[in-house]
């Protein structure tokens, strides 16, 4: 639902100042904020969200994770617009049915990630305005992180951040876990204990500079023996 | 005959990518008012009407050359959003197949799956006909699939490599398609392009080659904003395309490259 008064396009505040005649455009989209986070391991893989749901100066509500469960081994995180990710992951779920019924396996997070690549780019000239992160475990059972842009250019990483805090957050990470422009450091591998610990830090910052993103953090860590999840509190205002 | 098959292609695959007033539920231009700021766009296309909330991936420095020993296809990795980078190890060098290799230049996705799309059509064409479609060939059906998206959005600028006796092919989403012996694409080519007009020649040595693509590339990522982090750099010969390891290029930023002669790996 878009209000139009004081809200001057997605993401962006009404200016007040004498601007002459200004015509009002109906925009299919909205800004519902969020932060969703993925870092792939050895052996797992966790994909992070805040829980908040805003538009413009409105919480809509403080319980609506942007993870996604799509099979055993893969989780995908959509922010951007909610009603976009709403649809994009129903279409997701039906194209992975169809796809077990038609081959007799489950999809691998790679196929799932090429999939969406397509999926998104169909809508070429009208996107989805949703920012995905999927995170899952990889045919031979390593962490595989996949990052795209709302139109399915994608890629394979280590660790990403996407949503409204991306940009505080993914240098954090190049620093924590890339071990980025630190002279002198020795690479440890990372743990699974002090990447969700990481995450839960990284999170807690966000929630304390960007307003899109806080009241809870849900976790799903994934490894071989399933998807574990745990929803931790942030900052409510 | 192709071409006409391909786009149908393109239809039933991409579901919704079409010329024709799409069935999106977009209300076409002769219900709204358009402000008169917005450029007059084509009857047919409906997609300006909507404007994007986010930005796309734009902004590289790609260059690629012909010399004795085959040709030379260099690029930067840095994929930028309007001032974020989005990632900073991108490839914008994609193998198409054994003997060809392709630059990208424009928006990320559209490069990533268009040239998805070039390697399928191309391996189609091979099954069909039992030989493998000469670069010229590959740039022709390349422009040809990207001319029913002028005047959309569509941004591709991409150079084709490949030997079948050494050829370098550039194709734009706007039309182009020329044939030459050296091109630099993106934000950062005026900065390449000096130093490529410079100190290419026929009679390089594949390290000499190397070396000056690298100092091109590594001069626009010095100037451009848009162009950074490392640089890929391939050769495409008889044998097939070889990809050198990627080097990263804040180490050239301390020691000064253009003055000392560096172990390429």
């Amino acid at each position: 639902m878009l209000s139009a008064q004081g809200f001057g396009g997605p993401g962006k505040m009404k200016e007040y100042h004498y601007a002459g005649a200004v015509e009002n455009r109906f925009s299919p989209y909205a800004f519902n904020g969020g932060t969703v986070l993925a870092v792939a391991g050895e052996d797992f893989a966790i994909v992070a969200s805040d829980t908040r749901l805003s538009e413009g100066y409105s919480i809509h509500s403080r319980d609506s994770p942007k993870c996604y469960k799509l099979t055993d081994t893969t989780v995908i995180g959509c922010s951007g617009f909610h009603g976009d990710c709403l649809t994009l992951t129903k279409i997701i779920d039906a194209r992975l049915k169809m796809y077990k019924h038609s081959n007799n396996k489950t999809m691998t997070s790679g196929a799932i990630a090429a999939m969406l690549s397509t999926i998104l780019y169909s809508r070429r000239f009208f996107p989805y305005y949703v920012y995905n992160i999927i995170g899952g475990l990889d045919e031979e059972g390593k962490g595989a992180v996949y990052s795209f842009d709302p139109v399915g250019s994608y890629q394979r990483d280590t660790y990403k951040a996407g949503g409204s805090a991306s940009a505080m957050l993914q240098p954090l990470l190049d620093n924590q876990i890339g071990f980025k422009n630190m002279e002198g450091v020795q690479h440890l591998p990372l743990t699974q204990e002090k990447a969700v610990q990481l995450v839960k830090d990284v999170f807690i910052s966000a929630a304390e500079r960007d307003v899109y993103t806080g009241d809870a953090l849900r976790v799903c860590v994934i490894t071989k023996d399933g998807i574990n999840e745990q929803t931790i509190p942030l900052r409510k205002d | 005959m192709l071409c006409r098959s391909s786009r149908l292609k393109l239809v039933c695959l991409f579901g919704q990518i079409s010329t024709m007033q799409s069935s999106s539920g977009i209300p076409s231009q002769e219900t709204l008012p358009i402000p008169s700021s917005l450029p007059e766009s084509l009857p047919f296309t409906s997609s300006q009407v909507v404007p994007l909330p986010f930005p796309m991936a734009h902004g590289t420095t790609t260059l690629a050359f012909m010399f004795q020993g085959g040709v030379l296809a260099a690029a930067d990795t840095r994929s930028s959003c309007s001032g974020l980078v989005a990632c900073p190890a991108s490839q914008k060098i994609l193998p198409i197949h054994s003997h060809l290799v392709g630059t990208t230049s424009g928006t990320s996705a559209d490069c990533a799956l268009w040239k998805r799309i070039l390697s399928r059509e191309l391996r189609l064409y091979q099954l069909r006909y039992g030989r493998r479609l000469s670069t010229r060939g590959a740039a022709k059906l390349l422009s040809h699939m990207l001319h029913p998206f002028k005047g959309t959005e569509l941004c591709v600028a991409a150079t084709l490599c490949g030997w079948d006796g050494g050829d370098l092919f550039y194709v734009c989403s706007d039309g182009t398609r020329l044939e030459g012996s050296l091109f630099s694409v993106g934000s950062g080519s005026p900065y390449a392009y000096s130093i490529l007009d410079q100190g290419v020649r026929w009679g390089l040595t594949v390290e000499e080659a190397t070396s000056i693509a690298r100092e091109a590339v590594y001069r626009a990522t010095h100037r451009d904003a848009y162009s950074g982090n490392f640089v890929d750099v391939y050769h495409v010969t008889s044998k097939g395309w070889t990809r050198r390891t990627r080097e990263d290029l804040k180490e050239d930023s301390h020691s000064h490259i253009c003055c000392q002669k560096k172990r390429v790996p």
